[in-house]
């Protein structure tokens, strides 16, 4: 190879290397790469031997630790041996970049009680909240004006999700009933959905690419059951019955796999077309509070992507999600890691094992929520220490923490390009961190009191966050 | 050791004897039997006292029943919206009601500035100076008359050293000093023991202020660090103020309330 041969030529500043991807499998054979190179060299090396048309950016990691400088002063800083083949890890970065958001573009009141969840709408368009004055409602973000208030709840609105093609919009609220919400009108689409005894705690759509156009999702609830639901039918398809305490969060993955973690210290894997348990994970020593998948982001936005594009058809919409999917996945197993009030987290490939692949450990508090990046690659965990923790999203090995909220953190949110990282807390504050950097972007305050939901939208332009002071904020840059 | 437990350790290292549970239900079958014998029998104020036992066990026992027992009345189920949503992930934990209203900083500086709050107790009674003080006559002969000697509770701070006597004119009788403070949040409706860190305005006069002391409708500083309440910019607040509320010199602690 010519890498080889000039390194032949100049043999004293040579370091064997071993380029990887994330999952291990070794690019080519371990080759001499001259000691004056740096992450700009390794990456113009790496797109020509993948032969990519286009030049992609790409991090490289040694021993999970990002190399930024020339590969002599690591060498120097770190006294590796030079017998060894060294294994950089090429981790390919997003090709966009989302600027951080560092103002408040506008404050809207409106609720007359405590926001208590907001979401953008899978093609960021669109924004709706709900709140404890029993409504849901929807925003214009252009004008950053109210758009529809959707009146029809009977108790607080806790849960709000947007189909992944963002035709329609579910509300789950506490007295258990579930409404459907054209978001172009701001009508009731049908009857309430009833049938769960205690209110809801998480609402998970079908991934588009499984089914277009989007029909059936899945909610959890207090009273211990799963139920999956058919939109165009109206009604329960199937309930998941099994678990013994409240269930706290559901998810449905890529390959069609339910996944619902509950009170009873156990997360469950069901199987969606019968309601089949397949799996019962467990190892948490308390309640399993939050789950995330890995590829949950590409789940979430569905067809849609960082260009823009709009799809006529459900088929291309399901084609465009299926291809996304495919490309974030790459050949690795589904990874699902579950945060718990017993301060750790599991790491689990449920597809292969019943048993977790790792645990991870560290907070001094429970953790309340935990989130995977866009591309996998790492693992956020928001807990009541007053802290947001960092992870590997592949190994599961801890890499940084964030500190600086004096309150417990109860929401965070990626970024498209998982370069930033946004974290709400009851300190009344909102703050973007830096991945790269692993430091504090940005502090946000404004919010009067306690933040509960964060948002930040799938186009990245926009944040959206509503708290305890009743009005929702909008965030840009 | 105790050497009470010796049948505990035979049964132990032995097990019961053959006869045990047989003996035993026949005491506790006979147990009835003694007992109305001795209820027939206890005559005075040892049958009114023991009357009055069973009555007590008899209630609590149909109490318990009742406890158990299936309701068969139809309950209403409690639907209705209240006050104080909260996500669905803090439905479940034991939320400390803490109805922080955080005043804004802006607006306190200000109040600072022209010296206003609006307060609790908006009027005071004022304090003529011979209540105040009492003089202290000191000299040889005792005829000099120009030290005094507060009379009501004081606070003063913890780098505060004593002058010599010769130049001291105002003395701050240690038994009336005062470091802590209870102060009661009036939207919590709870109260705290609460460091205080100085006295910000006494209405009596700055001579008052400035000697620390703490009359009724004093506003004292606190150290709140510990009730975790934050500002809008996400730091937490170290002091606020409060109005002492009851008259510390008759009480011997300060009862106050915190300006929000």
């Amino acid at each position: 190879m010519e890498v080889e041969a000039r390194a032949e030529s100049m043999n004293t500043n040579t370091v064997m290397c071993l380029l990887t991807d994330p999952e291990g499998t070794p690019l080519g054979s371990s080759m001499y790469i001259p000691q004056s190179a740096g992450p700009l060299q390794l990456q113009e090396l790496v797109n020509k031997l993948l032969n990519n048309e286009e030049k992609l950016p790409y991090a490289f990691y040694i021993e999970d630790k990002e190399l930024v400088v020339q590969l002599e002063t690591y060498l120097e800083k770190n006294k590796v041996s030079v017998e060894k083949s060294l294994r950089i890890i090429y981790q390919p970065q997003a090709i966009f970049r989302i600027r951080p958001v560092n103002r408040c573009s506008s404050t809207i009141a409106g609720h007359t009680e405590a926001v208590l969840t907001v979401a953008f709408s899978p093609d960021g368009r669109n924004l709706a909240s709900g709140s404890g004055d029993t409504t849901v409602r929807l925003w214009d973000l252009n004008t950053q004006t109210p758009l529809f208030t959707c009146t029809g709840h009977k108790n607080w609105v806790l849960c709000i999700a947007w189909s992944p093609d963002g035709k329609t919009l579910i509300s789950g609220s506490k007295a258990g009933e579930l409404l459907c919400w054209d978001p172009q009108t701001g009508k009731q689409s049908g009857n309430p959905l009833t049938g769960h005894k205690k209110w809801i705690t998480g609402i998970s759509w079908e991934p588009v690419h499984l089914k277009s156009p989007c029909r059936r999702f899945v909610s959890s609830s207090k009273d211990g059951d799963a139920r999956i639901w058919d939109v165009s039918l109206k009604k329960c398809v199937i309930c998941l019955t099994g678990h013994t305490l409240a269930v706290t969060c559901v998810k449905w993955g890529g390959d069609g796999l339910i996944y619902t973690s509950s009170q009873d210290c156990t997360i469950k894997v069901w199987e969606s077309s019968q309601g089949k348990l397949i799996r019962e994970l467990k190892g948490h020593g308390h309640w399993v509070n939050s789950l995330a998948l890995s590829t949950e982001y590409v789940l979430r936005t569905g067809a849609f992507d960082h260009t823009g594009k709009q799809f006529s058809s459900p088929e291309e919409m399901k084609h465009a999600a299926l291809e996304r999917y495919n490309k974030m996945r790459g050949n690795a197993p589904e990874r699902l890691v579950s945060g718990s009030d017993d301060f750790t987290m599991f790491l689990w490939e449920p597809n292969v094992s019943k048993h977790p692949k790792a645990r991870l450990t560290g907070h001094q508090q429970l953790v309340n929520h935990v989130y995977f990046s866009p591309d996998g690659q790492w693992i956020a965990s928001a807990s009541f220490d007053k802290s947001v923790k960092l992870w590997n999203g592949a190994t599961g090995k801890f890499v940084a923490a964030f500190r600086g909220h004096v309150g417990p953190v109860y929401q965070i949110s990626w970024s498209a390009d998982s370069r930033l990282l946004l974290s709400g807390s009851k300190d009344s504050t909102l703050k973007v961190w830096d991945i790269h950097k692993q430091k504090l972007k940005q502090d946000l305050p404004g919010h009067e009191d306690e933040v509960f939901a964060v948002d930040w939208s799938p186009d990245g332009e926009k944040v959206a966050s509503g708290g305890r002071d009743r009005v929702l904020k909008l965030w840009m840059n | 050791m105790p050497q009470g437990d010796h049948i505990e350790l035979h049964q132990k290292r032995h097990g019961y004897r053959l006869d045990h549970f047989e003996r035993k239900r026949k005491r506790e079958a006979r147990e009835v039997h003694k007992r109305s014998a001795m209820a027939k029998k206890a005559l005075g104020i040892k049958g009114k006292m023991f009357a009055k036992k069973r009555y007590a066990e008899k209630a609590l026992m149909k109490k318990t029943i009742a406890m158990h027992e299936e309701s068969s009345t139809r309950r209403k189920v409690d639907d209705k919206v209240h006050e104080g949503a909260v996500p669905a992930y803090l439905l479940d934990r034991e939320s400390t009601t803490r109805a922080k209203v955080l005043s804004n900083t802006i607006k306190q500086k200000r109040k600072e500035k022209a010296g206003k709050w609006e307060v609790p107790l908006p009027k005071v009674r004022p304090v003529a100076e011979d209540e105040m003080f009492r003089v202290i006559r000191t000299g040889k002969r005792k005829t000099k008359q120009w030290k005094r000697m507060v009379t009501k509770a004081t606070f003063v701070g913890p780098s505060f050293t004593r002058k010599p006597p010769k130049y001291e004119r105002f003395i701050r009788p240690s038994g009336l000093r005062f470091t802590k403070a209870h102060v009661t949040h009036p939207e919590l409706k709870c109260t705290f023991n609460l460091e205080i860190i100085g006295v910000k305005k006494n209405p009596n006069g700055t001579m008052y202020t400035s000697l620390g002391v703490m009359t009724k409708g004093t506003i004292i500083e606190v150290n709140v660090s510990e009730l975790g309440l934050v500002t809008p910019a996400g730091k937490v607040v170290w002091g606020k103020y409060a109005q002492v509320t009851n008259n510390p010199e008759n009480d011997g602690c300060i009862n106050a309330v915190l300006l929000v």
